[in-house]
């Protein structure tokens, strides 16, 4: 099919496009690198919340998967001696997807607020787990020491580099998700969303969908959570805490759900308002947020990737 | 063999402050179909207006038994205040929108209210023991309670009861009840829900203050006791059932006394035992234990 | 009609919802691309029984067999890929989608291409409405659109539930002449269930009139409609005289 295979082309060379700039942009503004790379992970775990808010769900518990990508890499790191980035990254994503799949078989059958006290629960759950767990460093955590990649030693990724190489990820993944919401799947979460009775009778299980849609969300969240681990060096239960989810779904709303860019919109965004607010109101920078979030739901509920959408559509067409 | 009462009276006294922490969470639920994320940040207030209030008046040297009043004085103020202002300021705006943007309306407010606690008494932590102490304690045996812990009990029985008789034999208190369980039919029958609304959310913000309020003395009030509380009440009202008055008291017990024997048996599962049990009833009995509306069937 | 072959089995259906008996052993054989009219008082039946033929309802008691095969309580997507499909008196659509949207979500849960959307909405003729939200669409607009969305699967069964309720009476039949040419042309075996007598007269070549939980009465439409219990339960008899001749007070 020609168009297809010509949207497809058109998705790779944007994402392709976007992963060029913000390397670009990261290369040339190194004193952002470390932040930058640390919002792109939280935007993973972002983008899967997109994933569940498009099929109208709201997870409390993204938090649970970028927990367990952390983790998975501390403890393959510590446990199994594995020090390459690739295989770490890998580990991380798929373990998280494992736990996403066994926790979705049921999650699948719930709507609502039940799903979003229940994702709360269960990411309650992980972080009870790890914080009276002494082997697992309780409270405290362990350190992640930093990875190989390839050729370069252990230890000798740059922050650079390291930037580079998440800027990479999120661009592929980036690329993946927009195919994936293109498919006759992807594309089923806003009619769900809207009716999903009549999914049902036009012979779709909607169960299923959200199965996967929710199994790729913790696959996503669990690649973030990786990522983290390497880029902060340090990692601990606080990160299965609520409040971590909360702050994914703060970047989700502040980004928008419209397509895979969002997200990272939302995320850099987040930080952004982070670093000004605590300069210059330090005492009340929860408080912009909390009232960035009221803003947006009130005056851009399609969030900042609806501005973003139409000021492209605008210079597209002659400005 | 000291272990098996000890847990018990633990578990008692535990879940009598969960269900006053609680219990205006689920009255909220019921009445609004709210699930109220600041009702963390109420208590959180509610302990600093205590605190504020019990440290001056002690400093000032008055008779320290006039503290308890003040304890019970702080709640209702902090929560009266809060209440209004947040009800009408702030959440009347989104009654329109559904349930879970709601949820994360109050989300926002919950980080607000957050660094306005903050802003107002900085981050060092605030010690207002001495009611705590005051009372003396009793023994069983080897075990040592603080009389303070009656208090708590006291609060949480008069406050479940008091509730109970209201929405049972007052008019305001059977209306709501028409509201908890039909929201719909209780417009279509003349109820002026909206002004219900203001009434129950200040209800319960009190209540959550009064919690806050009651336990100061017994913590080192900070910043951050506001966000492990919320999630220990939300355990409690999800397993008795959102909206459900004896479903508070009977979670509360549940998660109290899962809580101790986890505690003084197996103290690596204390926290993943609580979500544990409340991810067990969402499974099983999603509507909880006491299930206060059924489900509208279209 | 050369083909009598019963497609659908309806035998000893029985559902009861506390002390109301929606379904009284309920035994009917449908034919295939016979247009059955399905009338009857409300609560009688009607749409329970369309219900358990869909996957809606499981019967309490009671089998329904499709091109012999069993299909009694299998959930609606399933039935609805073995070949029945229907519509709702309530058109439910995908309100915030455009209406081309519409159709191409239900060509996508088929796995047809994205592109005979537009051909679609032409068969139906609602191009005109192809960009726009099928939420601010008319009544009537709406109710084709949920027609065609069940059409999409190409069903070899389309029930219908009260496709004119609703609707303004001056469109009531320009509607249902535009859905009976494309269930005619696409040779799909239909059922509806109606409570205008001239839509079913007009357009079904077989009647079941359901009354409390039971087929009262089922053949032609000449036949049913004059039927003594149908006239007694359903229809009604008309008036015997004019009031006025009776000399009444003011």
């Amino acid at each position: 099919m020609k168009v297809s295979s010509m949207l497809r082309q058109q998705h790779a060379l944007i994402a392709l496009l976007a992963t060029l700039v913000l390397i670009a942009l990261g290369i040339g503004l190194s004193s952002w690198q470390f932040v930058v790379v640390v919002a792109l992970a939280k935007g993973l775990a972002a983008l899967g919340l997109v994933l569940l808010l498009r099929c109208g769900l709201v997870s409390f518990g993204q938090g649970l998967y970028y927990c367990a990508g952390a983790y998975a890499v501390g403890m393959a790191m510590s446990y199994l001696g594995i020090r390459d980035l690739v295989p770490l990254l890998l580990l991380a994503t798929v373990s998280a997807a494992l736990i996403a799949a066994l926790l979705g078989v049921l999650l699948s059958r719930y709507r609502d607020i039940f799903f979003a006290i229940l994702t709360l629960a269960f990411t309650m759950i992980l972080y009870g787990l790890l914080i009276r767990n002494p082997v697992l460093g309780g409270s405290d955590g362990f350190n992640v020491l930093s990875p190989g990649f390839f050729l370069l030693a252990d230890g000798a990724l740059s922050r650079r580099t390291m930037f580079i190489i998440t800027a990479v990820v999120v661009g592929v993944s980036i690329w993946a998700v927009q195919r994936y919401l293109a498919t006759p799947m992807g594309r089923l979460g806003p009619a769900m969303k809207d009716n999903e009775i009549r999914v049902e009778y036009l012979g779709a299980s909607a169960r299923r969908n959200i199965f996967w849609n929710y199994t790729l969300a913790g696959a996503l969240a669990g690649l973030g959570g990786g990522l983290t681990s390497f880029s902060i060096g340090h990692i601990d239960p606080d990160l299965a805490f609520w409040t971590t989810s909360g702050e994914f779904l703060f970047i989700a709303i502040l980004g928008g759900t419209r397509n895979a860019y969002a997200p990272f919109l939302g995320a850099i965004a987040l930080e952004l308002i982070r670093s000004l607010a605590f300069q210059y109101v330090p005492n009340a920078w929860q408080i912009v947020i909390g009232v960035s979030m009221l803003v947006i739901i009130i005056f851009l509920p399609g969030g900042l990737i609806s501005i973003a959408r139409l000021w492209l559509r605008s210079s597209a067409r002659g400005g | 063999m000291l272990m098996l009462p000890a847990a018990m009276i633990d578990g008692i006294m535990y879940a009598a402050w969960l269900f006053l922490v609680a219990v205006g969470l689920t009255l909220i639920y019921g009445v609004m179909k709210i699930l109220n994320l600041a009702h963390g940040a109420f208590y959180t207030l509610g302990a600093y207006v205590a605190a504020t209030f019990v440290g001056f008046w002690l400093a000032g040297d008055y008779n320290p038994y006039y503290s308890y009043l003040l304890l019970l004085l702080a709640g209702v103020i902090g929560g009266l205040i809060l209440g209004v202002v947040v009800e009408r300021g702030i959440l009347r705006r989104f009654y329109k929108e559904d349930q879970v943007v709601l949820l994360l309306v109050t989300y926002a407010i919950f980080l607000i209210l957050e660094d306005v606690v903050k802003m107002i008494w900085g981050v060092e932590p605030y010690i207002i023991s001495q009611p705590y102490g005051l009372l003396g304690s009793f023994n069983i045996g080897l075990l040592y309670y603080p009389n303070y812990n009656f208090v708590i009990l006291g609060a949480a029985i008069l406050s479940g009861v008091g509730l109970a008789l209201f929405l049972k034999f007052t008019r305001p208190g059977k209306l709501l009840r028409v509201v908890i369980h039909d929201r719909e039919i209780s417009m279509a029958l003349g109820i002026n829900v909206q002004r219900y609304f203001l009434v129950t959310f200040v209800a319960g913000s009190i209540l959550a203050a009064l919690g806050g309020a009651l336990t100061a003395p017994t913590i080192s009030v900070a910043p951050e006791i506001g966000v492990e509380v919320i999630v220990l009440a939300f355990a409690v009202i999800v397993i008795g059932g959102l909206g459900s008055l004896p479903g508070a008291a009977l979670g509360a017990l549940i998660v109290g006394l899962v809580r101790s024997f986890a505690v003084h048996y197996f103290p690596e599962v204390e926290l993943f035992s609580i979500y544990a049990v409340m991810a067990v009833v969402l499974i099983v009995r999603p509507m909880g234990l006491f299930a206060a509306a059924e489900p509208r069937k279209i | 009609m050369s083909e009598s072959i019963v497609l659908i089995s309806a035998r000893n259906l029985r559902k009861q919802f506390g002390a109301v008996f929606a379904a009284r052993d309920i035994t009917v054989d449908i034919h295939a691309h016979s247009v059955s009219g399905l009338i009857g008082t409300n609560g009688a039946g009607k749409t329970t029984f369309v219900n358990m033929l869909t996957g809606y309802l499981k019967p309490d008691q009671g089998q329904i067999f499709f091109d012999g095969q069993e299909i009694t309580g299998r959930p609606p997507r399933e039935i609805t890929r073995m070949g029945i499909a229907r519509s709702f008196q309530i058109p439910q659509l995908f309100d915030s989608l455009t209406a081309v949207e519409n159709v191409e979500t239900a060509l996508g849960i088929v796995g047809k291409p994205l592109d005979q959307a537009q051909e679609i909405l032409a068969r139906f003729e609602l191009t005109q409405f192809a960009g726009s939200l099928a939420g601010i669409l008319p009544e009537g607009v709406r109710k084709l659109l949920d027609i065609a969305l069940a059409m999409v699967a190409d069903p070899r069964v389309l029930l219908l539930d009260e496709p004119t309720s609703g609707v303004d009476s001056s469109e009531k039949f320009e509607i249902m002449d535009r859905i009976m040419k494309i269930v005619r042309e696409a040779e799909v075996t239909a059922m509806f269930v109606e409570h205008d007598m001239e839509v079913v007269r007009r357009y079904s070549d077989r009647v079941l009139a359901f009354y409390d939980g039971a087929i009262l009465a089922a053949g032609s439409p000449e036949e049913v409609m004059q039927d003594e219990k149908v006239l007694e339960y359903i229809i009604g008899r008309p008036l015997r005289a004019p009031l006025a001749q009776e000399g009444a007070h003011a």
